[in-house]
């Protein structure tokens, strides 16, 4: 691959493993399909042939057990990256994840971290439905101890990555399976990007989106859309969920003097709801609004194309939302542009699966 | 008499001893409320670490459960650590941040024990699967009782070191109860634990966990087959739990096991058989024996001396440790 190449999303989360395992022999990677002809949607292509089976392996439908695994693995000097296609079934490891990995440097004084990165996928679209298709983001950043990142562009995917294997903490990184086939431009140079900063994706005066993953994507169509309207609006893009980069938001609402955040899971306990409280306590004083958020409804995913046209949210909500909040009444007509035209539960045309 | 030598039998009798008199001074220092943490004690299943003692190197790496004193100490851990630990000391093995279930010493191979039931089983092979990819030498000991079968992690676990040949023993002190709940509400009768972990693929073995003679066989044929890189193994050793599950009493009159199951059961002390044993076969002396818990005692006084005047950790510490620093 050429030096800053247009790749996707998937290609430069596999570029970094490329990179990771070539530069550290302890770096190990499995989950079930890693080396299967789909290759976990070709985040995985090439590593067992190129870093042998004892590297890359497929494993036992045992997640609990093998996440444990990765812990007693990681703390014996390894740095497993674990890959689970759905996030869904990482529930299944709830212990050794908060019981073990997140505490295990603490609870026995600093004497020993589990490097250990769990990729996780997030699904969407196709009828995915109640199981397959969860936004845990808030449920991991409530454990201390647990880094989670959420990173947005095929750079930041990349560069991330590179870097929660290197952390010397357990790091949930969580993929949207709607970002995989998103393009642009990476370095392949194997530079980390440090995950506690939120990026800036476009700067603005009236108010501030702040949102993470596929959210994003929707923020800035919405944003575009405003700045027609005569509305400036600044999207920040989390990329890390624990820490959260409370400067960078703060010092955005205090410019625009109202924020709305956008969650991908339900709202009620969501990384939003954080975010709008810790606004409201630090800058109460300048804010033009009342704070605002958006989230998934507050019942589970039901599977029925029939049932989800309105599940999620996407730029022309938050448009309509945002311009309320600028400029008071807002017609639903005046953003209907930016609702899609095609199937709502696809990302686009180009997108036939796998899911 | 047996496979031991001499020097090795008096080792593992004064291990024994050691772990006795430890768990029974914290027995008796507990109601003066300075340990103030849940502590489950192992007074009556002292011989499978005192065996395990003689056996395992410091290359060996040891993971343990709730009731890890036993395990701790039989791995070389350090006393005066543990004690100051169960008195949330800043000189405790973890800092005061762990207690009596969190405990470590991983200069001598324990590399840490924890709290939920079957917790540490998987990490346990992942210690070992480190070993295999790393071809590093010894093995990883997973300790674990009966009710930990119970978990699926188990299962799980076992089934991941039997496909892929980790050097990997698991122990299984059998002590017939997971708190108050005896095994046969637990599990189907007829049913042993060793032909389970034999079904999922393991090597295994089991025998009598309170006769030092029948555990080190077990023990020492189990580890050799792991150390030779033929794969895991699973020992089931039977063992009695004299006192109740968490705390310093006794607990026989509250009504889940009758007094004469544990009389019957603390008939078969393990140390004052192997005592008898021992001073039959002329190896050790009653003086000598004596001699022995003497300056295990002065040990163990001490350590609680120490403990008991060592400081707090600083309040402020608090939120030290909760992510490591430093790059890996």
């Amino acid at each position: 691959m050429s030096s800053n190449d247009m790749i996707t999303y998937s290609q430069a989360i596999n570029l970094a493993m490329h990179q990771a395992m070539e530069l550290d022999p302890s770096v190990i990677c499995y989950g079930l399909g890693v080396d299967d002809p789909k290759r976990i949607f070709g985040t995985t292509d090439n590593l067992i042939e190129k870093f042998g089976a004892e590297r890359v392996f497929d494993m036992p439908t045992a997640e609990n057990g093998m996440l444990g695994i990765g812990i007693g693995a990681a703390i014996n000097g390894l740095k497993p990256v674990m890959v689970h296609q759905r996030m869904d079934f990482f529930l299944l490891a709830m212990d050794q994840l908060v019981n073990s990995a997140a505490k295990w440097n603490y609870m026995f004084n600093g004497q020993r971290s589990v490097p250990i990165t769990i990729r996780l996928i997030v699904g969407r679209g196709w009828g995915q439905g109640p199981t397959h298709a969860q936004n845990l983001q808030a449920w991991f950043a409530h454990i201390p101890g647990l880094k989670v990142v959420m990173p947005t562009t095929p750079e930041e995917a990349r560069g991330m990555l590179l870097q929660s294997i290197v952390d010397p903490n357990p790091v949930v990184f969580i993929e949207h399976r709607w970002l995989h086939g998103q393009t642009g431009i990476v370095r392949d140079t194997p530079t980390p990007i440090p995950i506690d900063k939120a990026v800036m994706r476009r700067s603005g005066t009236d108010i501030s989106l702040v949102a993470m993953s596929y959210q994003v994507v929707e923020a800035l169509r919405a944003a575009s859309a405003l700045e027609q309207q005569g509305i400036s609006a600044e999207v920040i893009d989390l990329c890390s969920i624990r820490p959260i980069d409370w400067p960078t938001i703060l010092q955005s609402v205090e410019k625009t003097g109202r924020i709305l955040a956008l969650d991908s899971g339900a709202l009620t306990g969501s990384v939003s709801s954080e975010v709008v409280a810790k606004v409201s306590e630090t800058c109460f004083s300048s804010l033009k609004s009342a704070p605002a958020r958006m989230g998934l409804p507050d019942h589970p995913e039901p599977t029925s194309y029939g049932l989800t046209k309105d599940f999620y949210y996407g730029a022309d909500k938050i448009a309509i939302k945002a311009h309320e909040m600028v400029l008071g009444e807002c017609e639903a007509e005046r953003y209907a542009g930016l609702a899609g035209t095609g199937h709502h539960d696809v990302p686009g045309d180009y997108f036939k699966g796998p899911f | 008499m047996m496979s031991l030598s001499s020097t090795q039998a008096k080792r593992i009798y004064s291990m024994m001893q050691f772990i006795r008199k430890t768990e029974e001074a914290i027995a008796d220092n507990y109601s003066s409320g300075q340990m103030r943490c849940p502590t489950h004690l192992s007074i009556g299943q002292e011989c499978v670490p005192a065996v395990l003692s003689e056996i395992l190197t410091v290359n060996d790496l040891a993971v343990s459960t709730h009731r890890a004193h036993a395990h701790y100490l039989a791995k070389g851990g350090s006393l005066d650590a543990m004690v100051a630990e169960i008195y949330g000391k800043a000189t405790g093995c973890s800092g005061g941040r762990g207690g009596s279930m969190h405990l470590i010493d991983e200069s001598v191979g324990f590399m840490g024990s924890t709290a939920i039931v079957g917790n540490t089983i998987p990490i346990g092979v992942g210690l070992g699967l480190a070993k295999k990819i790393k071809s590093e030498s010894g093995i990883a000991v997973v300790f674990l009782g009966d009710g930990a079968i119970e978990e699926g992690v188990f299962y799980e676990s076992a089934n991941f070191a039997a496909l892929k040949k980790l050097p990997v023993l698991f122990v299984c002190e059998n002590n017939l109860y997971s708190v108050y709940s005896s095994l046969k509400d637990r599990q189907p009768a007829g049913r042993k634990i060793h032909e389970l972990a034999a079904s999922i693929g393991l090597w295994t073995k089991q025998g009598n966990g309170n006769s030092v003679e029948e555990a080190y066989d077990v023990c020492l044929e189990a580890y050799k087959h792991v150390l030779s890189g033929l794969g895991a193994a699973f020992i089931e050793l039977d063992t009695y739990r004299w006192r109740e599950h968490c705390g310093p009493n006794y607990d026989n009159d509250i009504g889940y096991r009758s007094v004469a199951e544990y009389e019957q059961h603390r008939a078969n002390d393990p140390i004052a058989t192997f005592e008898t044993q021992l001073i039959e076969n002329k190896i050790i002396s009653q003086v000598d024996c004596s001699d022995v818990v003497d300056e295990i005692n002065h040990k163990v006084a001490q350590a609680f001396e120490k403990a008991k005047a060592a400081p707090f950790p600083d309040e402020r510490s608090s939120y030290q440790h909760v992510y490591a620093q430093e790059s890996v």
